[in-house]
């Protein structure tokens, strides 16, 4: 999905065009908020859970490099094998190498967001290797040939209608149906029979327990289970901010995870995996492999403020509540995290030149933050990264996203109308003066488009006091 | 947050309310006024600093903030008819000056902020006698009134306190209008599909009027409302509650 012409606002406009996908994102994110608040309806007890969540992957990101050091050591005594990849690249390459190892050509995948930064699916096709999506989401967009617009529910910009369809018309020998549990049988069908085709199989991992070497894995349909278990090597990718101290910090996070994501107290399944299949045991992969992700992360470490972002337990919930989002869909953003967290999250692992655009589409509401189960104060993240799209003479700091020399040289004169009195009250004057006669250009033209015209006073509140003989002192 | 009743205070305006909405202004100063609590304007006053912040213009925002911080020097508190702007004085310029020397003033300056409703309501301790006709009035909370100051019920325990109105709440009442400041230039094609969203909840209240504690919002939903010819008007609180205890 790295479109080289990767437009954002080409992109809004067109989504926003598209009724379809506004009816079916607004029926689904109402479903999602309803969920989520009838799990948390204690608010009390939700702000003490976000308190520990919040301290949790605060003291997990303190001590990283010492936690991820215990991870590997764990991991391996218990006979997982443990790979570093600095890029997506080089994750890819090591996928690649395990699969050709075992002279695999097919990947039965459970849902992972990690898979998806790496591009996963087209690298192994590159190389002659089939990835086959087994979350019905994923499954859905798999077939569509899209990639996932949302991190939880990856296919939730489309409606069932346009899932009957796809199914008869991708899977050979599938009849019309619109009954959501036939469809439901058909993906089983289809599904069950890859995983015993798939030779490897391979999963996210949501946490990661250093003190025991445990991957932790949540779920609802059990396809994951069966990825990890079925085929006889199984693959976890997790990027490197995943890994939390202790087996006991996982609890609250997952309560934290499920209840955001899906307002689920639990989910059907959680996975805790510590080793491959030991002797005596009737099931489970005989190889294990951990690919632990960089792609930027240890950057975002270095830096205090920013580093909240990696904070994220990638629970979707700030998507759904984000009036941005709803409205455009995550296939807008053009990139694999959208949504609040993607606004942060993207510029810092794409750079700001490339991605820094994102950061503008958000009219700072709060409602990310609000409902962040782990605190990270996500509109101050995206100020900050804003003030790094700019350096003061108005040109490219390097980084910075857009030379923007008249917007930069139109805050300086704001500054100085707003700290100069007498600047300021002729400013005001002129507004009210001239302001109706002021012509649809420039920000007014696009304002306008949708809004008639701002009304300014023909008398400032400024010059009303004065006549008014308000005190000043 | 202090709860004796000082003897003056400071007004801020708002530059919003200063170009486009004195009326609101002035009828925040008449309201206090109104309790016997003298009402101190000072007359070089400009923004709050908070467009230049959220656009990634931290400097501009700082010199500007710092302004303010210099007029507003004595020790009363400050009431500000705006949940946005008050927030970003009370919640923000602590931020904003963070390593700078003069962080310890900043404090001070921010503990005495006060968005005007929560101020009649929890210092003033307003009572209201409504001399009005009745009317259906719609409330739309301002994403800061609701997420930073935390006021939206001081502001709605205001218009409950006026007999002949019939407070309604808007169906997604915690989701943004689209104003956001530069935002609703920057992506006004976003921005007006929420502000689209935004009406269909108000008419479906069968409201004649929307109020809001703050003028961004309402420059925004009223410019849209003419924009599509419907008629609901749109005020901020404060003058709608002046007009109404004074049979306006
Ligand atoms: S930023 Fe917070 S709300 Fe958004 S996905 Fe991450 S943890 Fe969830």
């Amino acid at each position: 999905m790295e479109n080289k012409k990767f437009n954002f606002k080409e992109n809004t406009a067109q989504a926003l065009l598209d009724s379809r996908l506004r009816k079916n994102l607004k029926f689904a994110m109402g479903a999602m908020i309803q969920k989520r608040r009838a799990v948390f309806s204690n608010a009390q007890e939700l702000e003490k859970l976000r308190v520990l969540g919040n301290s949790i992957r605060r003291r997990a990101l303190s001590k990283l490099p010492e936690l991820l050091e215990k991870l590997e050591n764990k991991c391996t005594e218990n006979g997982i094998i443990v790979h570093w990849a600095e890029t997506t690249n080089q994750a890819c390459e090591i996928v690649l190498e395990i699969m050709q190892k075992h002279k695999a050509d097919k990947l039965v995948k459970g849902k992972s967001m990690v898979s998806e930064e790496m591009h996963l699916n087209k690298f192994l096709e590159q190389h002659g290797i089939e990835a086959i999506e087994t979350d019905l989401g994923e499954f859905i967009i798999q077939l569509a040939g899209e990639t996932p617009s949302h991190i939880i529910v990856p296919a939730i910009h489309k409606n069932k209608d346009e899932i009957s369809k796809l199914f008869h018309e991708k899977i050979p020998g599938t009849p019309y149906t619109e009954e959501v549990e036939e469809l439901n049988a058909i993906a089983r069908k289809t599904l069950r029979k890859m995983f015993y085709e798939g030779h490897v199989g391979l999963s996210g991992v949501n946490m990661a327990a250093a003190e025991t070497g445990t991957l932790c894995l949540v779920e609802n349909e059990g396809n994951g289970r069966m990825c990890t278990t079925v085929p006889p090597v199984h693959i976890a990718v997790m990027g490197l901010e995943k890994v939390v101290e202790k087996l006991e910090d996982i609890p609250p996070l997952i309560r934290l995870l499920t209840g955001s994501a899906t307002g689920q107290l639990i989910t059907t399944y959680v996975n805790m995996i510590t080793s491959p299949r030991k002797a005596g045991e009737k099931d489970g992969p005989k190889e294990i492999h951990l690919v632990i992700l960089d792609n930027g992360r240890s950057k975002i470490l270095a830096d205090p403020q920013l580093r909240q972002t990696l904070q994220c337990i990638r629970c979707g919930t700030c998507l759904n509540h984000c009036p941005v989002y709803t409205r455009i869909g995550g296939h807008a953003y053009g990139f694999v995290y959208p949504g609040p967290i993607g606004k942060i999250l993207t510029p810092q692992m794409e750079g700001l030149e490339k991605a820094g655009a994102m950061t503008t589409a958000s009219s700072l509401c709060n409602a990310c933050e609000e409902v962040c189960p782990v605190k990270i104060p996500i509109p101050e993240l995206i100020r900050r990264l804003r003030n790094e799209s700019y350096d003061l003479n108005g040109t490219v700091q390097g980084h910075g996203y857009k030379k923007h020399f008249m917007e930069t040289a139109a805050w300086k004169a704001w500054e100085l109308v707003n700290r100069i009195p007498a600047l300021n009250a002729a400013s005001t004057k002129m507004a009210g003066l001239f302001g109706h006669m002021l012509p649809k250009a420039g920000p007014l033209k696009e304002w306008t488009h949708t809004r008639t015209k701002p009304v300014f006073a023909q008398k400032s509140l400024h010059e009303t006091v004065k006549e008014q003989g308000v005190a000043h002192e | 947050m202090n709860k004796n009743r000082p003897e003056k205070v400071y007004f801020f305006g708002t530059c919003l309310i200063d170009m486009s909405y004195p009326e609101a202004g002035m009828a925040g100063i008449r309201l206090i006024q109104r309790e016997g609590v003298k009402v101190i304007f000072p007359p070089d006053q400009s923004c709050c600093g908070q467009p230049a912040y959220n656009s990634g213009f931290p400097e501009e925002a700082k010199a500007v903030a710092r302004k303010q911080i210099e007029i507003f020097n004595k020790d009363y508190p400050i009431v500000v008819p705006s949940g946005s702007c008050a927030g970003m004085m009370k919640h923000h310029y602590p931020k904003l000056f963070e390593n700078d020397p003069d962080i310890k003033r900043v404090r001070a300056f921010s503990s005495r902020i006060y968005e005007l409703t929560e101020f009649l309501v929890h210092v003033l301790k307003i009572k209201l006698a409504d001399k009005g006709e009745p009317v259906t009035a719609a409330w739309h909370s301002s994403c800061h009134a609701a997420r930073e100051m935390k006021v939206i019920e001081d502001s709605k325990s205001l218009i409950r306190q006026l007999k002949n109105v019939r407070l309604k709440e808007l169906e997604n009442e915690h989701q943004c209008c689209g104003f956001g400041g530069t935002f609703s230039i920057k992506h006004p094609d976003i921005s007006s599909a929420m502000v689209k969203d935004k009406i269909e909840d108000i008419k479906n209240t069968g409201a004649s009027i929307v109020l809001s504690g703050d003028c961004g919002c309402l420059m925004n939903i009223t410019g849209a409302m003419d924009y599509h010819k419907i008629s609901i008007k749109g005020q901020h609180i404060a003058q709608f509650i002046w007009e109404r205890i004074n049979g306006e």
